[in-house]
């Protein structure tokens, strides 16, 4: 693209401000306030997992969970994000410590007046299989912190791919107050390959990318009203999205309550035929009073 | 899993600062640069491929070479290429001096 004066002006999906691409630490730090944040329990302390070395795995100082306290607008918020280029972001003992206790904190923060929000930046498949029943009690620990925060301050999931949010973890995104999702992020329980290979590829093809991209897809669930808000890839976007979250009240009913209408829900399906992805936005889409 | 040390007394100069660079993903490894604790630097790598110490020294002393900064270096490594170990190296000095 030339403009009149001849400088050539790269085309618009180049000059965005990519959140995808930036590491985990990067990412939090964009969202928020500049000189605000310092980082609990960072790579220098050097709490790593004790359990991935014996398997021949290499760890990392921070086990792949990176938090940071300070304020976005103003508003205290602790920030956790997961680093999807470390074993998928997956849970572990130690980065589900962090994440639990982070969250805690904040609850206790909240509990005592000074209301602190808790921004989840998730790209994770879900428990770390090499920490087994660890990685599944952390799990557990982080969705009981996440019931306790939510009650006092936002707990606001961002997922943008393109690790995208799986497994255990996408309990959490459920649980969340609001979810914010770009086009590029995946959320789902089971991972495509996970299906294909517990029900064969007839249920599930996992390298069909427009079909898992269709189902688990940003602009699916969000269609489908399991997520919030649709964002590009653009950090402005996603600050913008986490600030208008943090500045809203808390939702009337959190879709975890709303067991009967999913049930309902689901056994109106009509499973004689093949369901596709743009019948269920269409049946499920928000509509008034849903939420 | 194998752990290799290394020391290059010739790095005397003092330096400040400390830098975290790079992921412990496929093909890559984390690096934590600080200030040495003696006069001299020492590195530690933890790997998650055996048998190559050679390498390991081969890049480490062609690093120590032209760098003279008394810096402790912690390395988890998931299997880098000495290209990706050089560049990390000079990555976490670049961010050494921020």
């Amino acid at each position: 693209m030339t403009t009149t004066d001849g400088v050539i002006e790269a085309p618009a999906f180049v000059r965005r401000n990519t959140f995808i691409e930036l590491n985990a630490r990067a990412r939090a730090q964009s969202l928020m306030d500049p000189g605000s944040w310092r980082e609990l329990v960072g790579p220098f302390d050097r709490i790593q997992s004790p359990w991935l070395a014996a398997q021949n795995i290499a760890p990392q100082f921070d086990d792949g969970c990176v938090v940071l306290k300070g304020k976005i607008a103003g508003k205290s918020v602790v920030v956790i994000a997961l680093d999807g280029g470390f074993q998928a972001g997956s849970m572990g003992e130690v980065s589900g410590a962090k994440m639990a206790t982070a969250l805690d904190l904040a609850a206790a923060d909240s509990e005592h007046g000074k209301q602190t929000a808790a921004v989840l930046l998730l790209e994770t498949g879900g428990v770390r299989l090499q920490e087994a029943n660890l990685g599944l009690a952390v799990i557990a620990e982080i969705i009981s912190s996440v019931l306790r925060l939510r009650q006092y301050a936002p707990v606001i999931t961002v997922i943008s791919g393109t690790v995208g949010c799986f497994g255990g973890m996408s309990l959490v995104a459920g649980l969340s107050s609001y979810v914010i999702m770009t086009p590029e992020a995946r959320l789902g329980l089971n991972g495509a390959e996970v299906i294909e290979q517990e029900s064969g590829i007839d249920e599930f093809e996992s390298s069909d990318r427009d079909l898992i991209w269709a189902i688990d897809g940003g602009e699916q669930r969000v269609g489908m009203g399991v997520a919030d808000l649709l964002v590009n890839d653009d950090s402005g976007e996603i600050a913008a999205g986490v600030r208008r979250f943090l500045n809203s009240e808390p939702p009337r009913v959190y879709r975890s309550q709303q067991v009967d209408l999913y049930r309902e829900r689901i056994a109106a399906l009509d499973t004689s035929a093949q369901i596709d992805p743009h019948s269920i936005r269409e049946a499920w889409g928000r509509k008034e009073g849903a939420r | 899993m194998e752990n290799l040390e290394f020391n290059y007394p010739s790095a005397n100069r003092q330096v400040t600062g400390r830098s975290h660079v790079g992921v412990a993903g496929s093909g890559d490894m984390e690096l934590l640069m600080q200030p040495s604790e003696t006069s001299e630097a020492h590195v530690s790598v933890l790997t998650s491929v055996n048998g190559f110490g050679h390498a390991w020294k081969a890049v480490m002393d062609r690093f120590f070479s032209k760098y003279d900064g008394a810096v402790r270096i912690e390395i988890n490594d998931a299997g880098a290429t000495p290209g990706i170990v050089m560049l990390r190296l000079e990555q976490a000095v670049e961010a050494l001096g921020k």
